[in-house]
């Protein structure tokens, strides 16, 4: 178990520091997004009224395409000098790789959200009618399910040819309930109409059952050759 | 089995022809829709079809997976064993049968784990680690365009029913999504071309097969939210109409068991081709002894032979 974590803090903490000094991922991300945000805001010219009621599923949106920038080189760098075949005959596990893989892409998805979300307060004068707090559990979960899928779908397409472009094409099908759900319980806080708990619980299912199947599949797909 | 195919053709060709006839002719008019809902008998058995093919290409994706470790083999195996046995007892169970949506019977619920377990062991029976793969492959592609066939004559029904060619309704969106899976599922096959595909597609066959109860919750309690037209609104079906509507299923099931037939052989041989391609590529011409693996490699096989095997 000492092991297993002590391989997850290195790896996450290499590409921490690798991420750090270039900012390549995190900076793409950043105006990625705010493209999206400012570019959604002349396709549809909201009310604060229609905000409410729109804003969850373009902030997601948002989110999910900007994710797909980060996941997209997640692996790609361990390609560039044989890292993966490495780690492939070396004896250490193969989920402890893939935890450390999956919790690099939520910090950054998630500094990303940190970052963005006032500004879509502000653009869209956003202001929550109903709990805000459970926003954050909605951002925690569906962040998660964003991230937990997509870092094992970008191992599943490495092997595969235009690799960039499968990536969404075999995560975005698997993502609509976490999507639905995400949006859903945006939604809901924001207008303040109905309660979000379900679109929680059905999330955290999600997380629970996916996260699973991850780690119980992942080894197979590193160890595919 | 060779000499069954024509005869399977003909048989599915008698089958389609006489349901079509029930269908279009012998089959009572519904009293509000008129003609129009005798795309039923064409729109129902497709998409059971494609359900059923769905499902096995999960089983075979399962067995795929699970061949690969003995330890895993023994998991699943009483995954499988488990879930047959409380599928058939929980529907009995008082309190889970208030839980079932009304129409569906509880024997009904117990036949299909049961099924599913019997047919996930008749699978691995059956099938060697690269047939199931090539399983896998045929059931998916077929499954899509019957799938196919359900969402293009779904709308064509709605339009002048319902008054809208499509409504975000629960079927019909699970429908979609699962149509929108096995794309994916086949988008992932065609573009990877390496020897590691099967096991990556299998993976995702086990993904796509998670996520299909959780989309039914999502739009499950999405659109009890939001009122839609539903279909039918209960009632009883004329059992005339269940008559020509199973017939009809019946022949579709043929079908799409030829078709995957075809398929089948047709993947298998393709297989081999490149296996014999890739050997010679390898060898060289000397390298091959001239009778021996030469007259077996399928790079001489005549066209005629080109059948199911």
């Amino acid at each position: 178990m000492s092991l297993l974590r002590s391989i997850t803090a290195a790896t996450l903490a290499k590409d921490i520091r690798l991420e750090w000094r270039s900012r390549d991922a995190i900076n793409s991300m950043l105006f990625f997004s705010l493209l999206v945000v400012v570019i959604f805001s002349f396709a549809f010219d909201p009310n604060a009224e229609e905000s409410r009621e729109i804003a969850g599923g373009l902030i997601w949106v948002a989110f999910l395409f900007a994710a797909v920038v980060a996941l997209n080189q997640t692996w790609a760098r361990e390609l560039r000098n044989q890292v993966l075949d490495a780690y492939r005959v070396s004896p250490a596990p193969a989920t402890a790789l893939f935890v450390a893989k999956a919790l690099g892409n939520f910090l950054l998805v998630s500094l990303l959200e940190a970052l963005m979300a006032p500004l879509f307060m502000i653009f869209y004068n956003l202001r929550p009618l109903g709990p805000a707090w459970q926003l954050i559990p909605v951002a925690i979960l569906g962040t998660w399910a964003l991230v937990v899928n997509g870092t094992f779908v970008a191992a599943m397409s490495l092997r595969t040819r235009s690799r960039e472009i499968m990536l969404p094409l075999l995560l975005f099908p698997i993502s609509i309930p976490a999507i639905q759900s995400m949006v859903e319980a945006t939604r809901v806080v924001l207008s303040g109409d109905g309660s979000a708990r379900f679109w929680i619980v059905l999330l955290l299912t999600y997380d629970v059952v996916f996260t699973t199947a991850c780690l119980a599949l992942f080894e197979t797909i590193l160890q595919a050759e | 089995m060779k000499k069954a195919f024509p005869i399977l053709a003909v048989l599915t060709a008698l089958l389609l022809a006489y349901g079509t006839y029930q269908a279009l002719v012998v089959a009572p008019t519904e009293r509000t829709m008129g003609d129009v809902q005798r795309i039923f008998y064409y729109h129902v058995p497709s998409a059971w079809t494609a359900f059923l093919l769905f499902s096995l290409n999960f089983l075979a994706s399962l067995q795929y997976l699970s061949g690969a470790k003995p330890s895993a083999k023994r998991v699943i195996n009483w995954a499988v064993i488990a879930i047959a046995v409380v599928g058939a007892i929980a529907p009995y169970i008082p309190m889970v049968q208030k839980q079932l949506p009304e129409g569906l019977y509880p024997s009904s619920v117990a036949t299909t784990a049961i099924m599913i377990a019997v047919l996930y062991f008749l699978i691995g029976k059956f099938f060697t680690e690269r047939s199931l793969d090539v399983l896998a492959v045929t059931t998916a592609e077929v499954g899509v365009v019957f799938c196919s066939i359900v969402l293009i004559t779904g709308p064509l029904w709605a339009r002048p029913v319902w008054g809208i060619w499509w409504t975000w309704d629960l079927r019909l969106t699970l429908t979609l999504v699962l149509w929108l899976i096995y794309v994916s599922y086949l988008v992932l096959r065609r573009f990877s071309d390496s020897a590691q595909t099967p096991k990556l597609a299998a993976v995702l066959a086990i993904f796509g097969a998670l996520d299909v109860p959780l989309v039914y919750f999502s739009i499950w309690f999405f659109r009890t939210q939001h009122p839609q037209p539903v279909i039918g609104g209960g009632g009883s079906i004329d059992p005339r109409m269940l008559h020509i509507l199973l017939l009809n299923w019946l022949a579709f099931s043929c079908l799409a068991f030829l078709v995957c037939w075809l398929r089948y052989g047709l993947e298998i041989m393709q297989r081999d081709v490149h296996e014999a391609q890739a050997l010679e590529a390898l060898l060289g011409d000397e390298g091959l002894p001239q009778t021996s693996a030469r007259g077996r490699s399928p790079l001489n096989k005549t066209p005629s032979r080109m059948g199911p095997a």
